[in-house]
């Protein structure tokens, strides 16, 4: 408990300063309407990644989530308002053939990132085949969800603090989420205590594709219309996301609520940067900056722990 | 200070003085353009018009500002959340290019709720509550045919350069010349090749397809592409035809040395980067409560023999031929939608 909340403080800290920043650049943020603007982007970013923090707790990495994201969305908005029945059936066989995925990877010891890499490809020819030009509509449901308007808090913060206690139940709390992060930490002693190494990244890869997807979802009820290039920002967001929220590369060291918090500083660093009316030649930079200055602190904090704890 | 001071107050007696105070009524809104990419001499082109006409109008006190952002990178989903920035920052008009026709209609929607007036133009969304000033491709197409029916009464053979496959843009102007041979059935387009809007592949492209083609009075093209056509015509020794230019300096510069050195004729069509500044108008009209149609047509940018030297002489190396457009100018536009 003591390591969990500590992986959560840097996190945390850097989106509450970010946020105390852009209340006092524009207080108009202060609001509900305000709140919700400021973050209603941020709830697919956190869904892609919460899938992409579930592939690299098991020492994996995922660089067709963007284009995978797209596909979704594509899917959403091309099939879910006529043929719901259609698009579902699609939906599942996505999910299935990341499952293969991992499967395939585990089975070959394959690296990860070039299969993924190639299956960004086999996203977006399958998103432009779907979507041949931009547009689709999203269906009315999702539509209501995504503009919902819940009493006390808007939509985006309620969205973020539910996928936040769901990704963290399931990783955090079943044994399903333990195996998960045992394979990335110590897969051999996995399978010498029974499971089967296959079955668990297999599993872990569906679960990840039902996370893009609902991302995917969740975009096309904000924009009500997809194109197949919508989300390629989101392979390497949701990278950084994990990273931010207190994740590492290996050794199954996540944390879903982190993760959340990650991608909400993402999108809160992005508008930040917008109220100082920096300009757009400095605003990939300076993006850039915020995340070396998080991580900076991360590792101050790890350093220093570790010689407290050596002393 | 006080001196500055006494400064700025008489400036902006003056302004207040000037006739352009029959648009007070738009002094405090505030006016931001969401612009999608910079990366090439176009949008370049298109950005520094815009600062030019809006910080001019801000001075004039039409507008209390005219902010321009680009994203950083040219992605809809951070242009949605760049169109949300704004709206927190309370603009009361949003000019787009758009990054995608469909994925920014989401983020419209809420400007248009919080009672903020949105004009896009050339990347133009579909979002119903939002302006439109598109270009009509088509016509640009067909207008290229029409001209060369004036040179050629009798017809002939036509050699067509399109752009980059698969771009809805290609697929309009093309449509658009196909129309217009159609209309006038004396002309005959002999090849078509793709010189994707740049002056080497298109030399290249055309070089390619030269020796299978029988003889071509005329080359329609979509812009970007004449310079380098012209090249292969001259390196494979035959009669160069008459080639429609895409408002380009290279091309303008070329067809320049030719109309001195043997009286070349011939026509140059774009689109003008200040396209933004009537954007620009446009939403000033919108906010001074003028009944504006929501969808407008971005008149063309036509270059002739006789307006040759004065465009050239304004136009930039290496850019593209530019007009800044007035308030009559949208004012124009607007009363011919009606």
């Amino acid at each position: 408990m003591k390591g969990f909340s500590a992986r959560l403080l840097i996190p945390v800290i850097s989106l509450a300063i970010l946020l105390c920043a852009v209340f006092y650049l524009q207080p108009r943020t202060m609001s509900y309407l305000g709140l919700n603007l400021l973050f209603n982007l941020a709830v697919p970013i956190a869904l892609a990644t919460i899938a992409q923090m579930i592939i690299m707790s098991v020492n994996d990495l995922d660089l067709s989530i963007g284009t995978f994201v797209s596909f979704a969305a594509c899917v959403t908005a091309a099939f879910m308002p006529e043929t719901p029945l259609l698009a579902i059936a699609i939906l599942l066989a996505a999910i299935a053939a990341y499952a293969v995925l991992g499967f395939v990877i585990t089975l070959q010891s394959l690296p990860s990132i070039v299969v993924t890499l190639g299956m960004s490809f086999v996203w977006g020819g399958l998103a432009v085949l779907i979507l041949p030009s931009p547009g689709g509509q999203a269906p009315d449901w999702l539509r209501s969800i995504m503009t919902v308007k819940p009493p006390l808090m808007p939509m985006a913060i309620v969205a973020s603090i539910i996928i936040a206690l769901v990704s963290h139940f399931i990783i955090m709390r079943t044994t399903f989420g333990v195996a998960i992060r045992g394979a990335g930490g110590n897969g051999r002693s996995l399978v010498r205590a029974g499971w089967s190494l296959l079955k668990i990244k297999a599993a872990a890869y569906a679960l990840a594709a039902f996370f893009a997807i609902l991302s995917g979802m969740a975009l096309v009820g904000l924009t009500t219309a997809a194109d197949a290039n919508i989300a390629l920002r989101y392979t390497l967001l949701s990278i950084a996301g994990v990273i931010l929220g207190g994740g590492e590369f290996v050794g199954g060291r996540v944390s879903p609520i982190g993760a959340v918090v990650g991608a909400l500083t993402l999108t809160l660093a992005a508008s930040f940067l917008s109220f100082l009316h920096i300009s757009p030649d400095w605003q990939i930079g300076a993006q850039g900056a915020i995340l070396i200055v998080v991580l900076g602190l991360r590792l101050i904090f790890n350093f220093g722990k570790r010689k407290g704890s050596a002393s | 200070m006080n001196f500055k001071t006494v400064i700025m107050a008489s400036v902006a007696m003056l302004c207040a003085a000037a006739p352009l105070s029959a648009q007070a009524d738009t002094s405090s809104k505030k006016i931001a353009l969401s612009n999608n990419y910079a990366g090439n001499s176009w949008r370049q082109a298109m950005l520094t018009s815009w600062d030019k006409v809006a910080s001019e109008a801000v001075k004039s006190g039409v507008v209390a500002a005219g902010d321009a952002f680009t994203t950083a990178e040219n992605q809809a989903t951070e242009q949605a959340a760049q169109i949300q920035n704004m709206i927190l920052q309370g603009y009361d008009a949003i000019v787009v290019n758009a990054a995608s026709p469909t994925a920014l209609n989401g983020a419209v929607k809420e400007a248009c709720d919080a009672g903020i007036t949105v004009v896009s133009f050339d990347g133009i969304v579909t979002e119903p509550c939002a302006w439109r000033i598109a270009v009509d491709f088509k016509e640009m197409g067909r207008s290229q045919v029409e001209y060369l029916s004036g040179r050629f009464p009798d017809g002939g053979n036509l050699l067509e350069v399109r752009g980059l496959a698969g771009v809805f843009v290609d697929d309009e102007i093309s449509a658009g010349i196909h129309a217009g041979v159609e209309q006038f059935p004396q002309f005959k387009i002999v090849g078509s090749v793709h010189g994707d809007w740049a002056q080497d592949v298109a030399q290249r492209a055309v070089a390619g397809v030269l020796p299978s083609l029988p003889e071509v009075v005329g080359v329609v093209t979509q812009g970007g592409d004449g310079y380098g056509a012209a090249q292969a015509f001259a390196a494979a020794n035959r009669p160069t035809p008459v080639i429609v230019m895409g408002n380009r300096e290279d091309e303008l510069q070329w067809w320049k040395e030719q109309k001195d050195a043997n009286g070349y004729e011939t026509m140059s069509v774009s689109i003008a980067p200040g396209v933004s500044t009537l954007a620009f108008w446009v939403a000033q009209q919108v906010l001074d409560g003028q009944d504006v149609p929501k969808d407008l047509t971005v008149p063309f940018l036509s270059i002739s023999q006789d307006t040759l030297e004065e465009s050239l002489k304004s136009t930039q190396k290496g850019g593209v031929a530019n007009v800044e457009y007035a308030l009559e100018d949208a004012k124009a536009v607007i009363s011919g939608a009606k």
